[in-house]
């Protein structure tokens, strides 16, 4: 007897908890993995497809499936850092199959040898690059990202990667550089 | 926040008493080196160089070329920006370069500059002086100062107009006159000198801004100054000049403001938002210039001191004057130094040069040329004993070890936390740190890496949104695209029972067509009205030709192939092929491994041009008049195709298109 009210007690106990957890499970849904949208986030978002995958965000969802941290060039050793402390497995060195960390570059057509052929409109991962057809084209710099995929289609070579050379809005003080230091601060008096 | 009410200041400053900042640190100030002597005038130097951009914000645009000959006082760039004001010629001369030049930056980096030749007659151009200021309105005053192109003299260099239009009601304007850094006498001694033109400035500004109380502060270790401007002031009861008592640094906005008021300035908020604003001495000076004379900005007062210079001076420096004309008027003794060094501003916020030949700006106050051991610039930083002295010294009330400790970690969050972008980098914590860190370097390092790091941020963060917007768009045409298929095919399904079998026959060689190629269907109704016979030829011909491109490496458009005429098409095509010629030669030739790879394209290149003669020879037998119109177009394309030779010089470029062009 005390069986049997034990078995019925515990199995109604199960059913509650059970029908609490399968509401629960609908009413707190998540929507998305929000662990992609934190690898994401730390990506650098040149959408260059070095590491394989079409952008950036499908390169987020393969990391959080368990695919390795270290296949992206353009954000270097510090992405990696970074994805290595989001994930909590250890920092390697970047995937050299994948290319190697380089400075900052970003599009220039030579517009005289623009044949207007639209193929790097076409390839051009962020719309940075304006033109018809038969007519020049030319890169938004500002919205390039240099990921050098509008270079291999262009027919007629015409595409360089130049490098962004700092500016003094964009230049940052290096300490490492100037050990002497830049500015005097102290005084003997 | 007003946190202490006006009728409050108001009875403490005629009690004669004031606030006080937190902090702050009492160095040596060694001003007794050139505050004795008059501000001199310095002779032309052999050329100027003009920045086009001295203050925040962005350049004008230029108003003058290369070879132009200028009158001093001549617009060289022009304001299209509110936040742009234009600089002028400070002599009259030969503009000799429009280009990148060495900067005063930390940087030493490059910016664009004008250089001037100056002729050595000094003229002016026609000046237009607004005297009866106060019968214009005060948008036409405001317009006269940005043509003037006069931004904050005292260090920040934000442009007046917009400083002086703003529209918060203001209580208190401060004219800053307090130059607490060591060294630096340029503002004393124009007070000294030319106080009435002070005033004249400060009237102005009243004009424009119409505060309640004008502060004039002035540092007690300047009584002169302060004598002669309460002489300049006598006359008018709005205008206080106080002395505040000597702290470093009390000339900082923020601290000044603190002083004489006790409110405090909210770290994303701007003076105006607690009913202050701030002016410089030497920008009231030149607001006076502007409206009384109609003079631009084009020159400044510099305090040209330290002890590895013969005659330590004030001197009225033509803006763009090269550092080292001014060091050579002062005497420059290279002996006293172990090695060169000039420091821009003064000794607690100054930047070393890296090029003696940098531009003296708007915003340049002094230039400091220390003998060896006079500022300590040694290497010789010892570990943090965490003494505290630093956060005892700091003005802002912040804690310097901690954000140098999170700063030389680089962890930037953390030192946000500490609120390191509300350090003012006033160099106070590095004056009375024991082991001489130098604290300053480091927070300036955070900071600029923590911004290059927030744009970079947002510049991903726009990259994505581009390449999300993108993939969105090439969905949508895709679905587009499907739809009308759908609906093309769905039309013909209709139409077809109703047509004849000759016109089922053209659709379906049409269908065929259109399918190869790729494109839309709705072509063939202009096809249909064509004859068969011919039909036939030119369906031939444009398979073959697709054949012959595909072959050929190249996937050009078809479309157009059906929709014009045969020699249209043919003459395009050479082109193509002659353009792809010369890009594949031109990369055999960067890859310099040009034997193997020029054959192979040589190659590619015949077997097109055969496939292409197979396709012609094919329409040539069915239709003779076909055939002449081809021969026609090869002709017109072997004249297109010479020309392109002639075009791009290289050698091997010329095999393939006569290569195609033999027939």
């Amino acid at each position: 007897m005390s069986l049997t009210v034990a078995l019925i007690a515990i199995g109604l106990l199960a059913l509650i908890f059970g029908l609490v957890l399968g509401y629960a499970s609908i009413k707190f849904k998540v929507e998305g993995d929000p662990l992609v949208d934190q690898i994401d986030e730390i990506l650098p978002q040149t959408q260059c497809g070095q590491c394989g995958y079409p952008g950036c965000r499908p390169y987020a969802e393969a990391i959080a499936n368990g695919d390795e941290i270290n296949k992206c060039p353009p954000g270097g050793e510090a992405t990696i850092k970074q994805l290595a402390d989001l994930m909590g497995v250890e920092a390697k060195p970047l995937d050299a199959a994948h290319g190697e960390e380089d400075e900052k570059k970003v599009a220039f057509i030579r517009e005289d040898e623009c044949i207007g052929c639209t193929k790097c409109i076409q390839a051009c991962p962020v719309d940075a690059i304006l033109g018809a057809a038969k007519h020049m084209h030319t890169v938004i710099t500002d919205e390039c990202t240099g990921c050098d995929l509008c270079v291999d289609p262009c027919p007629v070579d015409c595409i360089d990667m130049v490098p962004v050379s700092p500016t003094t809005t964009s230049w940052t003080w290096d300490f490492d550089k100037t050990p002497k230091g830049d500015i005097p601060i102290k005084m003997v008096s | 926040m007003l946190s202490v009410s006006f009728d409050e200041i108001i009875a403490k400053l005629n009690a004669g008493k004031l606030y006080d900042f937190p902090g702050g640190v009492h160095p040596e100030d060694k001003k007794l080196l050139t505050s004795q002597a008059e501000i001199q005038t310095v002779s032309l130097p052999e050329k100027l160089i003009i920045p086009i951009r001295q203050h925040v914000g962005t350049e004008g645009r230029l108003a003058i070329s290369v070879g132009d000959r200028v009158k001093k006082g001549q617009p060289l760039t022009r304001s299209s920006h509110p936040f742009a004001i234009p600089v002028h010629a400070p002599t009259s001369g030969k503009v000799t370069e429009i280009g990148p030049h060495v900067t005063a930056h930390p940087s030493g980096l490059n910016e664009q500059a004008i250089t001037i030749i100056p002729d050595g007659h000094d003229e002016w151009t026609s000046l237009t002086p607004l005297s009866d200021y106060t019968a214009h309105s005060s948008e036409k005053v405001v317009e006269a100062l940005c043509d003037a192109g006069i931004s904050g003299m005292g260090g920040a260099g934000f442009p007046t107009h917009i400083k002086a239009s703003g529209t918060k009601k203001i209580e208190f304007m401060v004219i800053n006159g307090v130059e607490c850094e060591p060294y630096i006498t340029a503002d004393d001694r124009l007070m000294r000198e030319h106080a009435w033109q002070v005033r004249q400035g400060t009237d102005v500004l009243a004009h424009l801004i119409k505060p309640q109380v004008i502060i004039i502060a002035i540092e007690d270790n300047k009584p002169e100054a302060l004598k002669a401007m309460q002489i300049a002031c006598q006359d008018s009861a709005d205008i206080r000049v106080v002395s505040v008592p000597t702290k470093y640094p009390a000339g900082g906005e923020k601290q000044l403001i603190q002083v004489l008021t006790g409110r405090e300035v909210p770290r994303d908020g701007l003076p105006a938002d607690i009913g202050v604003l701030m002016f410089n001495v030497g920008t009231c000076y030149a607001i006076a210039d502007a409206i009384f004379q109609g003079k631009p900005l084009v020159e400044r007062v510099v305090t040209v001191t330290g002890e590895a210079v013969e005659k330590p001076c004030n001197v009225w420096a033509l803006i763009g004057t090269p550092v080292n004309h001014l060091l050579k008027e002062a005497g420059y003794n290279p002996t006293k130094q172990a090695q060169p060094q000039v420091v821009m501003g003064g000794p607690m916020m100054g930047f070393t040069l890296n090029d003696a030949d940098v531009p003296v700006v708007k915003i340049t106050n002094c230039l400091l040329v220390p003998a060896s051991g006079e500022l300590i610039d040694e290497d010789n930083e010892r570990p943090c004993i965490r003494c505290s002295a630093c956060a005892d010294a700091c003005p802002a009330s912040l804690l310097p070890q901690q954000l140098f400790w999170h700063a030389k970690a680089h962890e930037y969050d953390k030192a946000q936390e500490y609120n390191l972008f509300d350090c003012i980098e006033c160099g106070a914590c590095a004056y009375v740190c024991p082991s001489e860190i130098p604290l300053v370097h480091y927070y300036r390092q955070a900071k600029s890496s923590i911004r290059q790091q927030r744009d970079e941020k947002a510049r991903a963060e726009k990259a994505r949104e581009r390449f999300e917007a993108r993939k969105a768009r090439l969905e949508r045409e895709k679905i587009e695209r499907e739809e009308k298929h759908r609906r093309a095919k769905e039309a013909r399904e209709n139409k077809t029972p109703a047509g004849s079998s000759k016109d089922k026959v053209a659709a379906a060689l049409a269908r065929a067509k259109a399918k190869r190629a790729g494109k839309e269907e709705n072509n063939t109704e202009q096809d249909q009205s064509a004859t068969q016979t011919d039909k036939q030829a030119k369906v031939a011909a444009a398979v073959a030709r697709a054949k012959a491109k595909k072959a050929g490496g190249q996937q050009s458009d078809s479309k157009d192939n059906q929709d014009r005429s045969d020699n249209v098409a043919d003459e395009k095509k050479q082109q193509v092929a002659a353009a792809v010629a010369r890009a594949k030669a031109k990369k055999t030739q960067r890859d310099s491994k040009s034997a193997p790879d020029k054959n192979s394209a040589a190659s590619e290149e015949n077997s097109s041009a055969q496939s292409e003669n197979r396709a012609t020879d094919e329409v040539s037998t069915q239709s003779a008049e076909d055939s002449k119109k081809q021969r026609v177009a090869a002709a017109v394309a072997r004249a297109k195709a010479k020309k392109a030779q002639r075009d791009s010089k290289s050698a091997p470029d010329k095999s393939s298109p006569s290569g195609i062009a033999k027939r």
